[in-house]
């Protein structure tokens, strides 16, 4: 990507578009023209390549159902008992019914953020139109299932009954305004960390060109790509684990 | 990449593609689309199979324990049952010497009675025979006596002879 016939760049040498894999094509049809709700994009192609590498996983490898289980399958059983166990002893019993919707959350996002750093590949979840998406979803189910659960009491997650009575309203003020910045952070959290990974990478990429400094910027390019390779696990854990303390928030909403 | 060397190439990215809002109907309609294709797999296939696979994996577990469990309780009770017996055989065989000994006891018993008796008698049997030729002696001794006696008396003095008399001082002499 980074060499580009411009003639302009040519001149610089130095051709860094960091943010070029960020773009939204259609597939079809030479990459542009517009891009309609339901046009095949390279956003398209890495969903699905998502959701085939979640089945390939999940349910592929563990086709065999042993009970000495194969390699895939005893990943894809380290991560069902991960999330069960997440699920568990955050939200606690009553929250294991919303297993089903919390692992294919996790699911999801893991293997995007994983297929994400292959090369030339789109990382999905380094859209926020994606993470906002996701982090809504979860906002508004764990917002209506509060009160569909608890009724009017759900609103006692903003009333701190344990603090002095005259500090109460300012701090349901600060809880109410924490509780809608909520998905914000959420999503922002998981887009931000993405794209800043495969940006930086993809600027160490555009220094590799100068001779001189393309050792130390492919030593870079090393160094980040294994840093990234642990925070799109761990991002996909954080945004995991937050939805299971908005659940247990939503399931049992006193303080 | 080689089409985009033609006219795309001059398409870099303005800004931060993130915000170009013409594209998010899209990415928002076929990551739902994902979404629920990745829910109705996970939730319809792949987790009620681990599900059974980690129940079935941890039953076979459970049952192989409570079978460990009920060899290691056989076991036990074999060795019970083993110590038993060896005690048991044990006590037989020390009642078993008991009764021999006693029984030999009785024999020995038997036996030292009936040599006991016997010897009584044999020594009994003795005593008789020494007592009879200790009182034939004596009456051989006293009729010695008494006929030497009488010579005597009969040659110092004969007149003095009588019998009796003779005989009742020897006896007398010979008590003495």
């Amino acid at each position: 990507m980074a060499i580009e016939s411009d003639a302009v760049e040519q001149e610089l040498e130095l051709a860094i578009h960091p943010m070029d894999q960020f773009l939204v094509k259609p597939l079809f049809g030479g990459g542009h023209g517009d891009i309609g709700m339901f046009t095949i994009t390279n956003a398209t192609l890495w969903l699905g390549i998502t959701v085939l590498c979640a089945i390939a996983l999940m349910v592929l490898g563990t086709r065999g159902r042993a009970i000495v289980p194969s390699r895939s399958q005893s990943i894809a059983e380290v991560i069902y008992v991960f999330i069960y166990k997440m699920v568990e002893d955050i939200t606690g019993k009553d929250g294991l019914k919303y297993f089903p919707y919390i692992f294919s959350l996790f699911i999801f996002i893991l293997v995007a953020n994983v297929v994400g750093l292959l090369p030339a590949s789109f990382t999905t979840t380094s859209h926020i139109a994606v993470t906002a998406t996701l982090a809504l979803i979860v906002f508004v189910a764990v917002t209506v299932l509060g009160f569909v659960k608890n009724g009017t009491a759900f609103l006692s997650l903003f009333w701190v009954s344990a603090a002095p009575l005259a500090l109460r309203p300012i701090l349901a003020l600060i809880e109410v305004i924490s509780y809608f910045v909520r998905p914000v952070s959420h999503s922002i959290r998981l887009a931000g960390n993405m794209m800043a990974g495969h940006a930086v990478i993809k600027v160490f990429a555009g220094f590799a060109v100068v001779t001189f400094i393309s050792p130390a910027a492919i030593g870079a390019i090393v160094a980040i790509y294994a840093l990234e390779t642990l925070v799109v696990c761990i991002q996909a854990y954080v945004f995991t684990i937050l939805t299971c303390v908005y659940l247990k928030d939503a399931l049992h909403p006193s303080h | 990449m080689a089409t985009e060397t033609n006219g795309a190439a001059t398409e870099h990215a303005q800004g931060m593609p993130q915000l170009d809002f013409s594209t998010f109907p899209n990415q928002i309609f076929w990551l739902l689309v994902t979404l629920v294709v990745i829910y109705f797999v996970m939730s319809r296939v792949a987790l009620p199979r681990i599900a059974s696979v980690l129940a079935e994996r941890h039953g076979a577990i459970q049952s192989d324990l409570d079978k460990a469990e009920q060899m290691k309780a056989k076991a036990v009770e074999a060795e019970a049952a083993y110590n038993k017996a060896l005690v048991d055989a044990r006590a037989e065989a020390q009642a078993i010497v008991e009764a021999t000994r006693a029984e030999i006891q009785k024999d020995v018993d038997v036996a030292m009675a009936k040599a006991d008796a016997e010897i009584a008698a044999k020594s009994a049997e003795s005593e008789a025979a020494i007592k009879e030729i200790r009182d034939s002696a004596m009456s051989a001794i006293e009729e010695v006596a008494n006929d030497t006696a009488e010579a005597i008396v009969a040659k110092v003095m004969p007149a003095a002879a009588d019998k009796a008399a003779v005989k009742a001082a020897v006896s007398a002499r010979l008590k003495g």
